[in-house]
């Protein structure tokens, strides 16, 4: 019995040091995730905090302005105008029609100042636009399908 | 061809849903036919299976865009090695492969277990075809990969069509790893399916004896080792392909394929507990069904988006699928638990802090903990925003400020926990067995510092790497030189016999040595430097003791891929070393870009340099170089950990004569003092053999 006890209380010390680890880990690296519609609602302080939001990148807005790349975001109808400050080139993937995920704060201009944009492809991974099913398909929903992502 | 592609997939829908209903018939009304058809049918769907594969395979060898699946991963110029490879771009085609190898799986145990435990092997059969009856219903019903494409013919009828060329595969899966990673990672996560199934049927048929957990084991070692070997090589083709100079990013998909793998090792540790002492069994029997609910939320998470991945697999409706599969499973594995608590009762109890148990059961808090912490991570956003209403997701610092210190004690209890002797050992044995490694370790240690180390935790996973290493080094050279007197052979060969007496306990050392060469890489992390500097022609950069000088830029490419290559040449010392040549590679076909790295790889450091495009300012092309040290160690411990497990999983050589007296029958009551433990007498017990 005596050595179970012990067995306890050093697993508690350890799963205490380790919850001490796990909570400092997330103050580090937490970042709230917006979606552009809920910018509109948040608290003062909220809006001061370091974000995450995601959006599609609408089809011609992407500019390049020395020293900044500027962009709009979209989701459900509500945009967000970007400003890219960040040094990396920006990944291949981004371009207009792409879901794009930018990091940084919102400014109080409303411009979002981005440090990071990450963007996947739109096309390639998603449901594709051909039919799921011959039996079942509507029709419009087949395309020889066109080509780019 | 396509209809014979899906209708070999109903079939083989059909004969899983027979096993699974025909083999629980058979366990209740006991009638020894249809027990036989059942595990028959179990059988007969890897062949059918086998039909749908290759069916759609010869599509995409074919070029033929008939098919949506392979219109959309393929086009003709996609070199034959990915035409192969594209089976598993997608999700369809995904699951089909998860079926197909788990369909393999299934044929296999069932085969070579057909004459053996026949109180068992119906329940094994209806649990493993329980688990293909719903991978069977996602591949026919919900996510067929044999869907023809079609367009509305004037009429309004739908004619099947094919197109003249397919949307190509993403040139992030060409990559000549992308053709055996997959398929590594997926004999991990449907190999667990194989354990389970052992360890709930056995539970289910409360099937007396100890049998069942050596087979659980080593079916686990076995999907263990394929996991490991799939999580490396991702982390590798990682480092390769996505440009960004690291191999671990904790991304969701990432994440997915370790949490498995930890509770995996957590498993392969505590049986010996229960094999040796009969202690920890509910715990073991949690671990395995845990580990298999872990391949399917990790093919959840990879599969429905329901976290933000770099993987970007689509946010699709399969997710809820999976969430209701995962309850049935947890049910069902809760009731037979609940049902037969009694079988699972342990025979022994802890009897000191310092003892091999013990040094078990920190390993497994540790894991489970460090399971618990990269699950809490990955699903944070998710469950944030059921709590508080707001996504917060965790980054990379999260998963290292706990998983390091994990990392580092698991590291410590590698090296202490194999010469702890099992229920209690003397402080003379302590002193005997550790004054010499973890005085070498130490001083190792104050080396290391002197030469300017200051990292905390490189330097603490150097002391601990050399620490177990040593201790290694003892276990082989101790039991070796006792082999070699009695044999009076050299010590090499002595090594050599002493390994193949006990495969088990000596490769398992050599897995170890194994992951302390991760680890040691791993660590290297804390010593990366890089340089990003916009680099025209004749420009240099310099990064440690290399410098890089832009000697041209310039185009290549065939008719897959046309490629922006930049010619650098490596000099050190003023000398010049090599060339290096990364790209920036563009598909026609997918309409993407990818970025190819060019690496001179050391086993002191890797000089790993991105083309990445040009500056959004000035236009220029931007040079990205990483010297990152240690790398190559990741790559070369991950190939000695597979090696240790192939070696672990050979059977023993049977010992001639019983060397020592044997003492690890401890559950008989005697103790026998630590002192006389020794690697010899091990040959001798049953640790040494299982089925």
């Amino acid at each position: 019995m005596k050595a179970q006890k012990k067995f306890a209380v050093g697993s508690l010390i350890i799963v205490a040091t380790l919850i001490g680890l796990a909570y400092v880990g997330y103050t580090q690296s937490k970042t709230y995730y917006h979606t552009i519609k809920e910018l509109a609602t948040l608290s003062p302080v909220a809006l001061r905090q370091r974000m995450r939001v995601s959006g599609v990148v609408e089809n011609g807005s992407i500019q390049h302005v020395p020293g900044q790349i500027n962009f709009v975001l979209t989701e459900e109808g509500k945009t967000l105008p970007v400003s890219y400050v960040g040094a990396d080139p920006l990944p291949d993937t981004f371009k207009g029609g792409a879901q794009a995920l930018v990091e940084g704060n919102l400014m109080s201009d409303g411009t979002f100042r981005a440090e990071v944009v990450q963007a996947k492809c739109a096309s390639k991974y998603q449901a594709s636009p051909v039919a799921p099913n011959a039996a079942q398909a509507q029709p419009g929903q087949a395309s020889p399908a066109s080509k780019g992502s | 061809m396509d209809i014979l592609g899906s209708f070999a997939l109903l079939l083989a829908f059909i004969a899983a849903a027979y096993a699974f209903l025909a083999g629980i018939a058979g366990i209740i009304t006991r009638r020894p036919l249809l027990k036989k058809s059942a595990l028959n049918s179990g059988m007969a769907i890897f062949f059918l299976v086998s039909i749908s594969v290759a069916v759609l395979e010869f599509f995409f060898f074919t070029d033929n865009y008939s098919l949506a699946y392979v219109a959309e991963h393929s086009n003709r110029a996609l070199p034959a090695l990915y035409k192969f490879a594209a089976l598993w771009a997608g999700q369809e085609g995904s699951l089909l492969w998860w079926s197909w190898l788990l369909s393999a799986y299934a044929f296999f145990v069932l085969f070579l277990n057909r004459k053996k435990h026949p109180e068992l092997m119906p329940y094994v059969g209806v649990v493993i075809a329980g688990v293909q009856v719903f991978f069977l219903t996602l591949n026919n019903f919900v996510s067929n990969a044999f869907n023809v494409l079609a367009a509305p013919a004037a009429s309004g009828a739908m004619n099947v069509v094919s197109l003249s060329d397919g949307r190509g595969l993403t040139p992030l899966l060409q990559y000549p790893e992308m053709v055996i990673h997959p398929p590594m990672l997926y004999l991990g996560y449907t190999g667990f399916t194989i354990p389970f199934a052992f360890a709930l049927a056995a539970l289910l048929g409360r099937y007396p004896g100890e049998k069942w957990i050596h087979i659980t084991r080593r079916w686990t070692m076995i999907a263990w080792m394929f996991q490991t070997i799939g999580i490396i090589l991702g982390a590798h083709w990682a480092y390769n392909m996505l440009g960004w100079g690291g191999y671990w990013e904790w991304d969701p998909v990432e994440n997915a394929s370790l949490l498995p793998w930890i509770t995996g090792t957590a498993f392969l540790h505590s049986v010996m507990m229960q094999e040796k002492r009969g202690m920890m069994k509910i715990w073991n029997v949690w671990l395995v069904f845990t580990t298999f609910m872990l391949c399917i939320l990790g093919t959840l998470l990879t599969r429905s988006g329901i976290v933000n991945s770099v993987h970007a697999f689509a946010q699709s409706s399969i997710g809820g699928w999976f969430v209701s599969f995962l309850a049935i499973i947890l049910v069902v594995c809760f009731l037979a638990y609940w049902k037969n608590k009694d079988y699972l009762r342990g025979d022994n109890q802890l009897d000191s802090l310092v003892s091999r148990e013990s040094s078990f059961l920190f390993n497994n808090l540790i894991l489970l903990a460090a399971c618990f912490a990269v699950l809490w991570g990955t699903l944070f956003p998710v469950l944030s925003e059921w709590v508080v209403g707001s996504k917060v997701s965790v980054g990379a610092p999260f998963f290292n400020e706990v998983n390091v210190p994990i990392a580092l004690f698991l590291l410590f209890l590698t090296g202490v926990g194999p010469l702890l002797a099992w229920r209690k050992t003397s402080t003379d044995a302590l002193t005997r067995n550790f004054a010499w490694p973890a005085g070498i370790s130490v001083v190792a240690g104050g080396v290391a510092f002197a030469l300017g180390f200051r990292n905390f935790y490189a330097l603490m996973c150097l002391i601990l790497g050399v620490f177990v290493v040593l201790t290694i080094f003892q276990e082989f050279f101790r039991g070796a030189r006792v082999i070699a007197g009695r044999e009076k052979s050299n010590l090499l060969t002595a090594v050599g016999s002493l390994t193949m007496r006990n495969t088990r306990r000596y490769g398992g050392y050599v897995v170890h040595l194994g992951m302390v060469m991760v680890f040691i890489g791993i660590a290297g992390q804390a010593f990366n430097k890089d340089v990003r500097k916009e680099l025209n022609i004749g420009q240099s950069l310099r990064i440690g003791p290399y410098t890089i000088l832009c000697q041209n830029f310039d185009q290549v490419g065939n008719n897959n891929y046309q490629a922006q290559r930049a010619s650098l040449e490596v000099l050190r010392n003023g000398k010049s070393e090599m060339m290096l040549f990364p790209q920036r590679r563009f598909f026609p076909a997918s309409g993407e870009t990818e970025t190819i790295v060019a690496t001179r790889s050391t086993p002191l450091w890797d000089l790993y340099v991105v083309y990445a495009g040009r500056s959004p300012q000035t236009g220029n092309p931007v040079i990205q170089a990483h010297l990152n040290p240690l790398v190559k160690w990741i790559w070369f411990g991950g190939i000695v950990v597979v090696l240790g497990t192939l070696l672990a999983m050979v059977p023993n050589r049977r010992a001639a004569i019983v060397l020592v007296p044997v003492r690890e029958r401890a559950w008989d009551g005697s103790v026998v003092p630590a002192a006389q433990e020794h690697e010899v007498a091990v040959v001798t017990t049953r640790g040494a053999s299982d089925g």
